[in-house]
């Protein structure tokens, strides 16, 4: 075994190459899992009832069974399934997801000029999520069946009951239509120019809304986390032994606690990506936010394949990453997975 | 059994939960008896009337009454939930079963689908689904029951990993019972019990969805009453009617609330030992 000679000879050395090997792996995985996605979704839209042509032309009796014959011609929806699949997958691999039916312009142009605005909402609730769940499930575990740890549960129960867009709804309906303090669409005031300043404020205001309501779940799922992460790693012996020591309670928290419960959280907030992602056709297409979610709503009711498709795997490539940099940053915060990968092969 | 009734009992918010589940049943099956209007009934003289003792909710934008659609709406939450998860569960077990008891190619095979499946935002797969198969009462049932049977897959795999090699198991192989028989009716049974908190919890995420589709127009179509759609109708008259945007909600939120307390508690009950 090479690996034992090296890690005789150079721990450190060895511990590099089995985060190397550990990256690799999950590159693989992840590489089969992209294909996978790509098949899944290619299959959903071609083995399904209803064609793009028929979408186009139904509606026009003028149009002849010959005109849609050219038509699906066009598309190349005349050849066997699986050619369309390997040029599907070929185009798609230079990020090339064809022309939206509707408008005719290239998908990816259209999800380029989308996305900016979806990611950035989606990360602005990923950091309000941190920010806020992170010491309210540290305060409820520390004050373990106190009246705020009580009511953190209440909260967690009612955000993992809430509906999304119904909570959109009472935000609008509370301070857009009933306070008349914030704007309820868009994410900017249009048609007048502004000054930088002027306009991050405009931002803020018109974003207040979307963000809160995408981090809500979130919110709930994630202070229960911390919460149940936190009092986990309260009953381990360091701990007792923190405590024996004589340290003061601040440093058992913070220092002792916190850093090791911190661990299973980082790969949560790798799991969150797909609810957020997901979250965002409703929240934009309530606040009117001209995002990826909007365009994915739209393209759905109008049965606008490529951009359907297009937007599918965007989603679930960026799930993934999400997913993988969630493994990294555990592998590289947890020493326990590096001898795991060791064990395992 | 009885220890299982000691500990759910001693639970009031299991308890709660279970109460709110009843009440929402004897709801959608009372619907008839319970609703004071027809719900389809279109009144042109009490158009977006507020909440008042004629419509105890107020009227929708037909002049239908709002409570008597809420009524009917429990019936299409329920059954949507209650098919949607009877599909996942179905997948789900067959999956999980097969995948448990033939570890290799068939597990790995069927664990790399959960993982293709998990990997694509739900919500996404949902709508492009139903962008084909077209949005009404039947097809969403179904796309929602399709694209949520992962997790009682991963559960049910999990128990069969650990029964395939129980003493019981080995035994039944021995004596030559076929294959099938081992699966379903001997090691199944014992892996139900995680799978019955699951559905009950499936239950409630199956009714958020529901409400989600048919708020965007893309689940129950007007006239069938269901809360998202009634909530739609809010949407579009926000600045006008609040009515119309608040009570569905509280039934959603209350239905879920309850299915979810009551699948909490369901799990502390069977697995005493997970309760600090």
């Amino acid at each position: 075994m090479p690996t034992v000679a090296i890690s005789q000879a150079n721990p450190r050395l060895c511990q590099s190459l089995l985060m190397l090997r550990f990256f690799l792996h999950r590159s693989g995985q992840l590489l089969i899992t992209l294909l996978g996605i790509t098949v899944l979704t290619f299959g959903i839209m071609h083995l399904a009832p209803g064609e793009p042509t028929v979408v186009q032309s139904e509606m026009n009796p003028r149009v002849s069974a010959q005109a849609r014959e050219q038509l699906r011609k066009l598309y190349g929806l005349d050849r066997p399934l699986w050619i369309q699949y390997g040029d599907w997958l070929r185009r798609m691999g230079t990020l090339d997801f064809g022309t939206a039916f509707t408008d005719g312009r290239p998908v990816a142009e259209a999800i380029a000029e989308k996305i900016p605005i979806t990611l950035t909402i989606n990360l602005l609730s990923l950091v309000l999520i941190v920010l806020v769940a992170v010491p309210m499930g540290i305060y409820a575990a520390v004050h373990h069946h106190s009246g705020f740890d009580k009511a953190t549960t209440v909260f967690v129960f009612l955000g993992f009951a809430m509906p999304t867009f119904w909570l959109a709804l009472l935000l609008m309906l509370l301070f857009g239509v009933a306070l008349g303090w914030l704007p309820i669409s868009g994410y900017q005031t249009l048609g007048v120019s502004l000054s930088f300043g002027e306009r991050l404020v405009d931002w803020t205001r018109h974003l207040l809304l979307p963000v809160f309501v995408s981090a809500f779940g979130g919110l709930a799922g994630f202070s229960r986390y911390v919460r149940s992460s936190m009092l986990e790693v309260t009953l381990q012996d360091y701990i007792r032994t923190a405590r024996a020591k004589g340290l003061d309670e601040r440093t058992i928290v913070y220092k002792h606690a916190f850093r090791n419960a911190l661990i299973p959280i980082v790969t949560l907030l790798g799991l969150s990506v797909p609810g957020l992602i997901g979250g965002s056709v409703i929240f934009e297409t309530i606040y009117a936010i001209p995002g990826m979610g909007q365009l994915f709503y739209q393209a759905v009711t109008a049965r606008d394949y490529p951009v359907v498709m297009g937007i599918t795997v965007i989603g679930a490539l960026l799930t993934l990453l999400g997913n993988f940099a969630a493994d990294l940053s555990y592998a590289l915060v947890n020493p326990k997975v590096k001898a795991q990968s060791e064990g395992r092969k | 059994m009885r220890e299982f009734w000691r500990h759910f009992r001693r639970n009031r918010l299991a308890v709660a939960g279970g109460a709110i589940v009843a009440a929402m049943l004897a709801v959608a099956l009372l619907a008839p008896l319970l609703a004071p209007y027809d719900p389809s009934a279109i009144q042109v003289s009490s158009i977006l009337l507020p909440p008042s003792f004629d419509h105890l909710l107020g009227t929708d934008a037909l002049g239908r009454d709002v409570l008597s659609r809420m009524i009917y709406g429990t019936q299409i939450s329920l059954l949507v939930g209650f098919v949607a998860v009877g599909i996942s569960v179905a997948i789900g077990i067959f999956i999980g079963a097969l995948a448990g008891y033939y570890p290799g190619r068939v597990d790995t095979l069927f664990m790399r689908l959960v993982d293709i499946m998990l990997s694509i935002p739900t919500f996404f797969l949902i709508l492009a689904v139903i962008a084909l198969v077209g949005p009404n009462l039947i097809n969403i049932m179904i796309v929602i029951g399709v694209t949520s049977w992962m997790g009682v897959a991963r559960l049910v795999r999990g128990e069969f990993l650990a029964l395939r090699e129980s003493d019981y198991v080995s035994a039944a192989r021995a004596l030559g019972v076929p294959a099938h028989r081992i699966i379903f009716s001997h090691i199944l049974p014992n892996a139900m019990a995680p799978v019955y908190v699951s559905t009950i919890l499936g239950i409630a995420a199956a009714v958020l969805v529901e409400s989600s589709l048919s708020f965007l127009g893309l689940g129950v179509q007007p006239p069938t009453p269901s809360w998202g759609n009634i909530l739609t109708d809010g949407k579009s008259n926000i600045e006008i009617a609040w009515w119309l945007s608040c009570f569905p909600g509280v039934a959603i939120l209350v239905t879920v609330l309850g299915y979810n307390l009551l699948g909490e508690g369901l799990r502390d009950a069977l697995d005493p030992r997970l309760k600090k």
